[in-house]
């Protein structure tokens, strides 16, 4: 399959914008017209040709100009991307894992040539065509984290596993939804979640990490999470905030359709071979609510669940400040029809 | 004080029985912690182990005084925190297999001895903590990343980049320190009262 790139920004004048085939595709995260925390993990399977979830690493249309708005905020901020030194293994698993993925599935965008520890990467989408030794840090321009972090779309952090724990002692994280990197780097997994109300009581947390601790290689796991995002800002940083912050209050009647956008995570998780850590990508995916209210089964389902989402939750998610209005815009598309279980279109 | 599982818990101070050396750091307050672990120790215990004391905010007497309670231990004193971190490294860098490293007092003081520690590849869960006298607390501004000591209030004034700082209860033993976030980024006009918070 070859995507058709588009060029496109995510700050500044933020001209972001999804085709029909991408809106179809989008991996709404409401499978009933309510929303609670749980630990909503499935197998990383393949899935429907076309679908968000065909391959294990999804790229798509935006692909091009989100690496380079990665580019962008790694230059302003060298922090957002930082590895303790005992994961350099792991860093290894990561590249390794990224590159034999995109260059199976993407034939026509990369490819992967391999004579022992020889590789040669090649990437022509963004021009990159690239000789190294695998395992020898000094053949590459960055850490092997960072090298294929900037190739490939979504966050990723490396856990370290030991003690009966998770600790994420890596990550390349530029389009976060509101955590630092640079202040959660070496906490274990219970700590990094600390922030996130209710769910620690519900003992969500205890049964994760049991679960991802028993992980095996070769059968990697999946869950969505989501927030919103106003206009389609990808870098939600907590370090930029005192400048984003002030987006959330711009939101009228006349511009929710625009501004507002649904964001979802796609998270997976891999076991990875030599390292025994585990790799997380959180794949970010934004729809504004003119292009989600062109799904009438989304449109008639997302005011719902807005609508009956415990006050905790919208707080922590930041939605308090734009939740009514943004109910009130899409209410136009909710007629009352019962909606089907499940997250995709009818 | 908050229990959030970020913030780690200070059990308090337990004499080691089986450690070759005891190296304690305090401030005043948690002196008065070490007083009574020396006392729940048998009497070799003492002698086993070296206190450093960061003095600060005490005057001559005052510390004299401390340090005459905490005999037979060997005590050095220290002008304040960062010097006697500076001591705690010292030692550290010089040190042999069965030591067990103590800390009591401030927050700030306990973080810094684990954060030392864990620099010298000691487990942060191995260092025996104990909380006395204030809830002052070390804040990192997430958006310019400079340390604010001593906060007591909150929100909080940035000491590098003057952000006003919405103190999050969220902890990094790395850091030591607590997450300071701009409290009035969606609301720039309004400039909330600073509260004692930390006292």
């Amino acid at each position: 399959m070859v995507l058709a790139f588009k060029n496109e920004t995510f700050r500044d004048d933020f001209t972001f914008s999804n085709s029909p085939a991408a809106i179809r595709r989008f991996p709404f995260p409401f499978v009933e017209d309510k929303y609670m925390y749980s630990v909503n993990i499935e197998p990383h399977e393949l899935g429907p040709k076309g679908s968000v979830y065909e391959f294990p690493i999804d790229i798509d249309e935006h692909y091009v100009s989100e690496m380079r708005d990665r580019a962008l905020v790694l230059d302003a901020d060298p922090g957002r991307c930082q590895a303790l030194p005992h994961m350099i293994t792991a860093q290894w698993d990561m590249l390794e894992l990224l590159m034999t993925s995109m260059a199976r599935d993407y034939p026509e965008h990369f490819s992967l040539t391999r004579d022992g520890n020889q590789w040669h990467w090649i990437n022509r989408p963004l021009g990159i065509d690239h000789k190294f030794t695998f395992g020898d840090v000094a053949t590459l321009p960055y850490q092997p984290m960072e090298y294929i972090g900037r190739q490939c779309q979504g966050d990723f952090s490396i856990q370290d596993q030991r003690d009966g724990q998770l600790w994420m002692d890596a990550g390349i994280i530029t389009t976060q939804a509101d955590w630092s990197l640079d202040f959660d780097v070496g906490m274990n997994f219970f700590e990094w979640h600390a922030p996130v109300p209710l769910a620690h009581q519900a003992g969500v947390f205890d049964r994760a990490l049991k679960f991802l601790l028993n992980m095996q290689h070769g059968r990697p796991v999946r869950r969505l999470n989501w927030t919103m995002t106003i206009n389609s800002r990808l870098d939600t940083s907590p370090e930029n905030y005192h400048k984003w912050g002030i987006d959330r209050t711009t939101v009228t009647p006349e511009n929710v359709g625009d501004k507002v956008h649904l964001r979802v995570e796609l998270q997976a998780l891999w076991r990875l071979p030599r390292s025994n850590a585990i790799l997380f990508s959180i794949r970010c995916y934004m729809i504004k609510m003119r292009e989600l209210a062109t799904v009438p089964k989304w449109g008639r389902r997302l005011p719902r669940v807005l609508r009956t989402l415990p006050d905790e939750i919208a707080d922590y998610k930041g939605l308090t400040r734009y939740r009514q209005t943004t109910i009130d815009w899409l209410s136009k598309y909710d007629d009352g029809a019962p909606t089907s279980l499940g997250g995709g279109p009818d | 004080m908050s229990t959030i599982k970020s913030r780690p818990i200070y059990p308090g101070l337990s004499p080691d029985p089986n450690a070759r050396r005891n190296v304690v750091v305090c401030d005043a307050a948690g002196a008065e912690a070490v007083v009574e672990l020396l006392a729940r120790a048998d009497g070799e215990f003492a002698g086993r182990t070296s206190v450093v004391l960061s003095s600060e905010g005490l005057f001559g007497k005052e510390s004299e005084s401390i340090v005459e309670r905490l005999k037979p231990a060997t005590v050095e004193t220290t002008a304040g925190l960062v010097p006697a971190i500076d001591r705690l490294k010292e030692i550290l860098a010089s040190a042999t297999m069965g030591l067990r490293l103590y800390a009591a007092g401030s927050e700030p003081l306990i973080g810094s001895v684990v954060q030392a520690g864990a620099e010298n590849f000691i487990d942060p869960l191995s260092v025996r903590t104990e909380h006395r006298g204030s809830l002052k607390r070390r804040v990192q501004c997430v958006h310019c990343k400079g340390m604010t000591e001593n906060v007591t209030t909150n929100p909080v004034k940035c000491a590098q980049c003057g952000l006003l700082l919405l103190v999050r209860d969220h902890y990094s033993k790395r850091l030591a320190a607590f997450q300071g976030v701009c409290i009035n980024a969606e609301t720039p006009d309004e400039s909330p009262e600073l509260k004692v918070e930390f006292q």
